[in-house]
């Protein structure tokens, strides 16, 4: 029996990056294309959304365009076209919506929306399928969340940030200490050549919480600095660095194995553009090998947002025939499930 | 050969088809509601009503601006991913120059407007000659004050046309006095058809049609752009006048 092939092409537009991918029957990535914008956005020390706005729609029918060739595809051979509906930036995501919908106008193929979050998640799949059930940790800059997967398109939030998302407070500890945009690799580097010395805050929240808090952890970077300067005290940023990043990392931890164990299953997922961080990754992967917990962290290149985690998670919603129509529109605030448990 | 035409740059949305010399339908609201959400269903029930399938869609045009930046943005989108999945030509005009054909057959002068806020207007100055506009004002973001100022240096009558006219009114009548003429509702919003022909002339006179990369016109930098040009020294250049294609 001759195996179907199923051809998704994914979109994304939800930040700073303009992407298309073709994945074919939800795995297979056959074109990734992503025109970064981070070059621009540097100037101003963070992504402006009406020059990400604009950057996105010059460029997103030559990346469309790129994704075929690339993937050796002909748009009469898509089966689909999954765009990111949201969140992010409402700019940013229109052109992404805009382009899919007339994509799919013109050529009368389904439409499918899909969520940034449950795409960075999918992220994993594309290296190695996902088993269920799993519990994912999504770290980037606009979210943090821990998510309960019993099977594809199934998500419960089992805990969120309450206020900055742990990418969000990397990025504003970096400018506080002077670091370039964009912040979290920057600690990343400068935190390996420190210690953790300094005295930082977790925020645990209640006893067994799921949720997370950050803003607390970047007030009492900023009294530090407050107080060092009244004093006259040089501060070692490499280990502010260092005990900042550890202060995030122990929380995000923790909570994480937490969550595999309230819920017990065997798989944990790292997920988003934090996932990038390299203590991240090494802390973790240490912890859940001592826990006896399977670790899926997906490579690099596939953590920061792109559009064939799009295509990927799009492709389950496709088989399951869940379209969207063409007064589709794009949703700033995008929730993942309708409820949290 | 039909042509489809769609304009979001406004409050105004419009979606017209044209075939050779004849409208064969128009649809145009002005409403403050979701163009991204309106647009493609609104392109859709033209066509099922014309009993056209998009295949049927041998040329395309869109408004590149200016207007609402998200609303170009809109438009524009959707009109060069059509076309590219389409593999057909797209042509693209100004929303002020087919906000000025409702003035085509005045004798004097033609000023379309949109409110670009803090007493400025996008802009543009067009006298109708033989059915053609000739631009004497290039388009810009300008001042109301400046515009009544080279306004004031005719003399012939001169018709304002837009929705947002009645925002300057009172300035508009206080320096030009009965040379002033207001437009009447149906002139006052740009019409999709306006855009189609005008694009279908282009097309005739064989001027090549956007690319793939063709980026709108917003006649303004952006706000954080602005900042950082002045902060090196040289903020004035860019603001001004529209690129010509
Ligand atoms: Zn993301």
């Amino acid at each position: 029996m001759k195996k179907r092939r199923d051809l998704v092409l994914g979109i994304e537009t939800s930040c700073d990056e303009t992407s298309a991918a073709v994945v074919e029957n939800g795995t297979k990535v056959l074109s990734n294309i992503i025109s970064s914008q981070m070059d621009v956005h540097r100037q101003f020390g963070g992504v402006v959304p009406e020059v990400a706005s604009r950057r996105h729609v010059e460029r997103i029918t030559v990346v469309i365009d790129q994704a075929l060739r690339e993937a050796h595809v002909s748009l009469e051979e898509i089966n689909a076209i999954a765009v990111t509906q949201g969140p992010g930036l409402v700019g940013a995501l229109l052109i992404g919506v805009s382009a899919a919908k007339a994509l799919s106008f013109a050529t009368g193929v389904p439409l499918i929306s899909v969520h940034h979050i449950a795409g960075h998640i999918y992220a994993n799949h594309l290296v190695k399928p996902l088993e269920f059930p799993l519990v994912a940790l999504v770290v980037s800059g606009g979210h943090t969340e821990l998510i309960y997967m019993e099977g594809h398109n199934q998500f419960q939030r089992l805990g969120r940030t309450r206020d900055d998302a742990a990418g969000e407070a990397f990025d504003k500890v970096a400018r506080l200490i002077g670091l370039p945009y964009p912040g979290g690799p920057q600690i990343d580097r400068l935190a390996a050549q420190g210690s953790p010395s300094y005295d930082l805050p977790r925020a645990w929240l209640e006893p067994e919480s799921l949720d997370f808090s950050f803003s607390g952890l970047k007030s009492a970077v900023i009294q530090l600095l407050h107080k060092a300067k009244q004093k006259n005290e040089k501060i070692v940023l490499p280990d502010l660095a260092a005990s900042f990043q550890q202060s995030v990392l122990e929380v995000l931890i923790t909570k994480a194995i937490r969550a595999v164990r309230q819920t017990g299953v065997n798989h944990l997922l790292l997920a988003g553009g934090v996932s990038a961080n390299s203590a991240l990754r090494t802390q973790l992967l240490m912890r859940c090998e001592q826990e006896g917990i399977c670790l899926h962290i997906p490579p690099l290149e596939l953590c920061t947002d792109n559009a064939a985690m799009i295509a990927s998670a799009g492709t389950y919603l496709y088989y399951e025939g869940k379209y969207a129509d063409l007064s589709l529109n794009a949703d700033p605030g995008l929730a993942l499930v309708s409820s949290s448990t | 050969m039909k042509m489809l035409a769609m304009d979001t740059t406004t409050l105004v949305m419009g979606v017209a088809v044209l075939e050779e010399g004849k409208v064969l339908g128009e649809v145009t609201t002005n409403l403050s509601k979701k163009h991204s959400v309106r647009l493609m269903p609104t392109v859709d029930a033209l066509l099922k009503d014309l009993d056209l399938p998009i295949e049927k869609i041998d040329v395309l045009a869109v408004t590149d601006g200016p207007g609402s930046y998200t609303g170009i943005r809109i438009g524009v989108t959707t009109a060069k991913t059509i076309a590219w999945a389409r593999k057909i030509p797209l042509y693209t005009e100004s929303s002020l120059t087919v906000l000025a054909m409702n003035g085509l057959h005045f004798s004097g002068l033609v000023v379309p407007l949109f409110d670009a806020r803090r007493q400025r207007v996008y802009t543009g100055v067009y006298r109708p000659d033989h059915q053609h506009l000739t631009e004497i004002l290039p388009q810009r973001v300008m001042p109301i004050d400046d515009l009544l100022g080279h306004l004031a240096e005719h003399t012939e009558p001169v018709l304002f046309l837009g929705d947002d006219v009645k925002n300057f009114q009172e300035k508009i009548i206080c320096q030009l006095g009965t040379r002033a003429i207001m437009g009447g509702p149906a002139e006052n919003i740009p019409r999709p058809s306006q855009l189609a022909w005008l694009a279908w002339r282009k097309m005739e006179q064989g001027i090549p049609s956007a690319s793939e990369t063709m980026t709108p016109n917003y006649l303004q930098l952006t706000q954080a752009e602005a900042n950082l040009l002045q902060k090196q020294g040289n903020g004035e250049c860019l603001n001004g006048e529209r690129r010509t294609d």
